[in-house]
């Protein structure tokens, strides 16, 4: 590994990489030790990670923050058993101790011994000329004073506005007993705008933002300037000021492109994770080849796409990230693997096994998830519903993987009235079963968007970053949690 | 090889770093340590699947430069790593403006003394993986034997934390001190006749391992709620009387907890920013936090600036008696911190609650529900709560309430209230409080909801 982004104000000190001396030799001995007991499998993930955050609030920067990170963590497989052991210390009795923490998990089965590593090599889906940790600070402050002064400028009635950038740079190493060695370097740069408007004892908050793995050079691009953010957020904001109460019931949807793809995260996404299929205990569990939406739905999950949130060139198992079909007109194609459940299905790694850091053992995980496009107008679409909701923005979702059963909240949605948008809705959730939901699909856009939102995804505790994506979608049918009772 | 957490040393590590940044130039400084070591098992269909044993420890500093403030996070603890990291955090102040009321604690309002709250379990490091792995093989088993229709099982994990928090300020503060977790859950998985799957757990936690329940008990009721939900169907849309079992409750209450901080209300992200002083709730609702039961789950001595912790009463019979309020968000508000910081080592002191309790009532909790039609609800889903306006929405699951009794299982609705309307709304206040965990509710009761479902 070579040096980590320095310069600048943040890492003015030339630290050396904390990786720089974890090598092939190292990794060998400790794969050994790991296997000692009679592990089948074992392998090593090292983990370094610098970041910082600034925040501007009431027009002033409040408060900033910068966070290094490294460690190594250490698994051991036996059967579907996982061993786990982690530690911050890179000494080499520290190291050597967690293998064969790890390792105990085997306990007294056959010996295995590593194969010699070989590197794995493949293009860079995220290339970065400079990492934003390496500019001054200064110039990261303008961004943030940008967007503040964009979003107050946008309406007397904006009585609040904070705007934050966090930034980080993230270093794997993974070493596998099977002979792997994989490298990746992760950047991510995230703006995110929250604006309040006040009007007459009305209050009401609205967000927008980005994250991006780029350099500083994304608020440069066609529309990512920090000023569409800080518009954005007070046009949310004041849209909803005279937001009415929202229709409570089962009636036709349609799901705005871009960030409605959270629905299909939630709905079809974690239930095409190959550990709860695997286990049994998912909704698709034996459905593969069988009809499981709407022939018009076609889902994939990519992790190939230049530059996205959820992108990976490797994931935190070694596997190259891929683009995985997973449900073809209507049909379910694949799931969403990692080691453990691939061996178990016989098939091949997808590149989805991932972690939130070294603290923690992969998972099955998605990337960036989302619907193609189809033939229909989206204004056509709109116009098709006589009394309908339309949902432009969502907070998150959350879903019961063994049933499918999900529950959206949106923040920015408007009622549909004789196939035109009228009145802004607060407060509406929407509930329904996952493959249900997809059955009633009727009409999708051209218009496919992937949302360059900041979407987070949690799973037993651990929080990877994903990217969602869907055209304009209608839904014949669907639960409007509102509080008005027809 | 769980090593022991050691509050003495991190003591040590937290006065060494705040006198290197005190070197480096910062004009205050306040450092937390944690070191923890964490063993989690988890077992399913009587098969090991996961032993994770592992020791972890961070350092969390900030700075105060001219009311400049920088924050930072290291896992470094080499003396020469700490040096030039106390240095490069000092620098970090210059690019922060300066905000006067950015600063520590005055030094009288310091913490003198760390009281003991009895949150260490001395037999909890004898906890091995083999035996945690028995203990949750126990509860699964007793889940799996209990009826046939439990078909599948999501596992069994047993958990423990044993974590030392140090803190050293320069506004006249060092302390320390140690706790023990343990806990259990189980989560077995039932196939319906629709072919829908239906899974529900039962859950089991304390700071000592004699508070636990038995693993056996853990399954059977994890069993018993899984079993209970089949069946389970939407109901029509209509306005009913809501009845919260604890753990649904315990949520309503979080997100009052989010409501009431001084964070939130300066920052006007609160609804109930000018609400002090009045009812925003029923009288028959008393909030309070409490950070100094002795074994409780959010008991802490001191809070994450250095002050002595102390009991608030937040809501008093509906009245609204005090935000929860750090320093800086008092000074925001032009009052005195209520010794509510919380802090992680990853960021700067937050308001954050501690053992937020709603006092149980005297009605027995089946009581509540003796309504002619209503929804019992057992949990919540979704993230449907604006706290600026209280408009709130969330999924829910539960049973149907006919004449008095729970007549079937609910799935796939949402309840829509105002925040502040169902709070105010509150007309049944059971006897049942639930201690597991540091947000602790009883069966709570609100007079109308709209269910959204067919």
């Amino acid at each position: 590994m070579g040096d980590f982004p320095t310069g600048g104000k943040l890492f003015r000190a030339r630290t050396a990489n904390p990786l720089a001396g974890i090598d092939a030799v190292v990794a060998e001995k400790l794969l050994g030790e790991a296997l000692a007991s009679g592990g089948e499998y074992a392998d090593l993930y090292f983990e370094f990670r610098c970041g910082a955050d600034f925040v501007l609030e009431e027009a002033q920067v409040r408060s900033v923050g910068r966070a290094l990170v490294v460690g190594l963590g250490v698994r051991v497989l036996r059967g579907d058993a996982t061993g786990y052991a982690y530690t911050e210390e890179l000494s080499a009795a520290r190291m050597s101790e967690v293998a064969r923490t790890a390792g105990q998990i085997a306990a007294a089965g056959r010996t295995v011994a590593p194969v010699a590593l070989t590197r794995l090599d493949g293009s860079d889906i995220y290339p970065v000329s400079e990492s934003s940790l390496a500019r001054p600070g200064p110039e990261k402050l303008a961004l943030l004073r940008r967007a503040d002064a964009a979003a107050r400028a946008f309406d007397a009635r904006i009585v609040r506005v904070e705007a934050s950038l966090s930034e980080e740079w993230r270093e794997i190493l993974v070493f596998t007993s099977d002979g792997r060695l994989a490298q990746d370097r992760q950047p991510m740069l995230r703006l995110g705008v929250h604006a309040v408007a006040e009007e007459g004892g009305r209050r009401q908050g609205g967000r927008s933002g980005t994250a991006l793995r780029r350099g500083l050079e994304l608020f440069a691009l066609p529309g990512h300037a920090p000023e569409e953010h800080g518009r954005e957020a007070a046009r949310i904001a004041l849209a909803m000021l005279h937001a009415e109460e929202a229709p409570a019931g089962p009636m036709e949807v349609v799901l705005g492109p871009g960030e409605s793809g959270i629905l299909l995260h939630e709905a079809v996404g974690h239930g095409l994770e190959a550990d709860f299929n695997r286990k049994k205990t998912s909704n698709y569990t034996d459905q593969i080849g069988k009809s499981v939406a709407s022939q018009l739905c076609t889902v994939v999950d990519d992790a190939t796409i230049g530059h996205a949130r959820g992108s990976v060139n490797v994931d935190d198992e070694g596997n190259p990230g891929q683009r995985n079909l997973l449900i073809e007109n209507g049909i379910l194609r694949g799931y969403l693997q990692d080691r453990i459940s691939a061996r178990h299905f016989h098939s091949e790694a997808t590149g989805n096994g991932r972690r939130e850091s070294f603290r923690c053992q992969p998972l099955p995980r998605m990337t960036n998830t989302f619907l193609l496009g189809g033939q229909d107008d989206p204004e056509d679409i709109i116009r098709s519903v006589r009394r309908g909701v339309y949902a432009k923005r969502f907070s998150g979702g959350q879903v019961n993987i063994s049933n499918g059963d999900f529950v959206f909240s949106l923040t920015e949605s408007y009622l549909i009235e004789d196939g035109k948008l009228t009145a802004p809705l607060r407060g509406v959730n929407l509930i329904g079963n996952g493959p249900e939901v997809l059955r009633q699909v009727t009409m999708v856009g051209h218009d496919f968007k992937l949302s360059e939102g900041t979407w987070t995804c949690g799973k037993d505790g651990q929080s990877v970053p994903v990217g969602v994506g869907t055209p304009t979608v209608k839904i014949a049918r669907i639960t409007v949690g509102g509080t008005r009772t027809p | 090889m769980s090593r022991l957490p050691d509050a003495r040393r991190c003591q040590e590590w937290a006065e060494e770093m705040l006198s290197y940044a005190l070197a480096a130039g910062a004009q205050a400084a306040e450092i937390l340590v944690r070191d923890a070591s964490e063993l989690e098992v988890k077992v399913r269909l009587g098969e090991p699947e996961l032993v994770k044993d592992a020791g972890s420890r961070a350092l969390g500093l900030r700075v105060l430069r001219d009311h400049r403030v920088a924050v930072a996070y290291t896992s470094d603890f080499a003396p020469a790593a700490m040096r030039q990291f106390a240095r490069e955090s000092v620098e970090l102040c210059e690019l922060a403006e300066p905000d006067p009321l950015a600063d520590l604690p005055e030094r009288h309002e310091m913490a003198r003394e760390v009281p003991d709250l009895d949150l260490w379990d001395e037999t909890a490091p004898s906890l091995d993986a083999a035996r945690a792995l028995r203990l949750a093989r126990q509860g699964e088993q007793a889940a799996l034997q209990l009826d046939r229709r439990v078909t599948n099982s999501d596992g069994a994990v047993m958990g423990r934390v044993m974590g030392a928090t140090a803190f050293a300020s320069s506004a006249g503060f060092s302390g320390g001190y140690r706790g023990t977790n343990l806990s259990l859950v189980v989560t077995p998985v039932c196939d319906d006749a629709d072919g829908k799957k239906r899974n529900g757990y039962h859950w089991t936690s304390s700071r000592f391992a004699s508070g636990l329940l038995e693993p056996e008990a853990v399954g059977l009721e994890a069993a018993r709620r899984t079993l209970a939900k089949l069946g389970s169907r939407k109901i029509a849309t209509c306005q009913v009387p809501a009845v919260f079992a604890p753990e649904a409750a315990r949520a309503l209450l979080g997100q009052l907890a989010a409501v009431v901080s001084g964070g939130a209300v300066w920052r006007k992200s609160s609804y109930l920013a000018a609400r002090e002083g009045t009812a925003v709730a029923s009288p028959l609702v008393t909030v309070v936090d409490h950070p100094l039961l002795p074994r409780a789950p959010g008991s802490r001595p001191f809070d994450g600036e250095g002050l002595a912790a102390r009991p608030n009463v937040v809501v008093s019979e509906g009245v609204l008696r005090t935000f929860l309020c750090d320093v800086y968000s008092a000074r925001k508000l032009g009052r005195r911190s209520t010794g509510s910081a919380g802090r992680g080592v990853g960021g700067g002191p937050q308001v954050s609650t501690s053992n937020f309790v709603l006092l149980a009532g005297k009605t027995p909790a089946a009581d509540l529900e003796r309504v002619p039609q209503g929804l019992y609800v057992t949990d919540l889903m979704g993230f449907g709560f604006n706290p600026v306006t209280g408009d709130w929405s969330q999924g829910a699951n539960g049973f149907w309430i006919d004449n008095g009794s729970r007549v079937h299982p609910v799935s796939e609705v949402t309840i829509s209230i105002n925040f502040d309307d169902l709070w105010k709304s509150i007309d049944g206040v059971g006897d049942d409080l639930d201690t597991r965990s540091s947000v602790q509710s009883p069966t709570l009761r609100v007079s109308r909801v709209t269910v959204a479902g067919m």
